[in-house]
């Protein structure tokens, strides 16, 4: 793992974004780690997220709807249909890396937004592969043990509304739907599917209301011709950094701006 | 159901989704509509999540310190901070809103 890396890996620029995005995205499971546990699941409900579901959004999901008062059955429904884009990730994935036998099975288990922006952010394959493996993995790792830290942290604190944390799932909601918005259209769909859960809230039990949201999208997706990748960016772009000053994948800077 | 099944199964979909991206034929990648509708529910469902976190309570809405949370939060993304300032500022907000006697 990172530690035992060769030196000449360190010198590869998907490892070193890779490297960069791990750290970055594995911090915030320390919000995630003490949502969770004051959404009213238990350590190891939390951690079997964070190990078994592997996929940020999701997880936000699934304990955004229980905290709500919402049902297992639609947190599972909300948690499923964001799950959605893993696979359009996974085939993505699968033409840029081939993974065989095993590693097929565990490529898949690390396939999210950040490990597929970095390694379709390379343009040379063996970089495509260190990109996703090494974000991929260092996710994997820092990802839970901050989850862990976060659901430790949380069960100490007393009354969470005292310390704003459904305030803070407000915000993390906010900031992984932030990236996504970019340009009128999305930006439309944002705003039809808040309309529509708005006007769902009396009338259905909690939860469902952001299933009503998902059929529009879909609806939208089915019938509207935008671009094929509007709404699949990464909740941290690896790349952000690079492409604001204009230059291109795989030049080796730091996503700094990210971390 | 207990939580703990409907827990498991979402992980297993979750896998599963993942999963069939490196079994199906890359052809496959190549239905824009499947992209699409994938792209376009990641934003509706996020949205979703963001209103039923700021301002519904069960069948209700409410105006709460929850607000002024999507405010702080909306704020630091203006001004690009990173995704834990972000979190932060949300609970922070909604903290002291509380302390000053907003609900």
């Amino acid at each position: 793992m990172p530690l035992t890396f060769p030196s000449h890996l360190l010198q590869s620029p998907a490892v070193r974004v890779g490297l960069s995005i791990s750290v970055a995205t594995g911090l915030y499971g320390v919000s995630f780690g003490a949502l969770s546990v004051t959404s009213g699941l238990d350590f190891w409900q939390t951690m079997a997220l964070s190990l078994l579901l592997f996929s940020g959004g999701s997880q936000f999901a699934f304990i955004g709807v229980i905290a709500g008062g919402g049902s297992g059955l639609a947190a599972m429904g909300a948690a499923t249909l964001l799950g959605m884009r893993n696979g359009i990730y996974g085939m993505q994935l699968n033409v840029l890396l081939h993974p065989k036998g095993w590693r097929k099975y565990a490529a898949a288990q690390l396939t999210i937004d950040e490990s597929t922006a970095t390694s379709t952010g390379q343009s040379d394959p063996v970089e495509q592969q260190r990109g996703f493996w090494t974000a991929g993995l260092g996710i994997f790792i820092l990802w839970n043990l901050f989850t862990a830290v976060g659901a430790l942290a949380g069960s100490a604190l007393g009354d969470p509304k005292q310390w704003g944390l459904d305030g803070a799932a407000v915000a993390a909601f906010l900031a992984l739907l932030w990236p996504r918005l970019k340009g009128k259209e999305p930006v439309a769909i944002a705003v039809v599917c808040a309309l529509a859960t708005v006007l769902a809230v009396p009338f259905v039990p909690a939860g469902v209301p952001i299933l009503v949201a998902a059929a529009v999208a879909a609806l939208f997706g089915w019938f509207s011709h935008g671009p094929k990748d509007e709404g699949l960016e990464p909740d941290i772009d690896p790349y952000d950094e690079r492409r604001q000053h204009g230059s291109h994948p795989g030049s080796g800077s730091s996503a700094g701006d990210a971390v | 159901m207990s939580l703990w099944m409907w827990l498991l199964l979402s992980c297993l979909f979750a896998y599963a989704w993942k999963l069939v991206g490196y079994l199906v034929p890359a052809t496959l990648l190549k239905n824009r509509r499947t992209s699409r509708i994938a792209g376009t529910m990641t934003i509706g469902l996020l949205a979703s999540l963001t209103v039923v976190n700021a301002a519904a309570s069960g069948q209700a809405l409410l105006a709460d310190a929850r607000l002024g949370a999507l405010a702080a939060a909306a704020l630091a993304l203006l001004f690009r901070a990173p995704f834990l300032v972000v979190v932060l500022a949300g609970a922070g907000t909604a903290a002291l809103l509380r302390l000053a006697g907003w609900n």
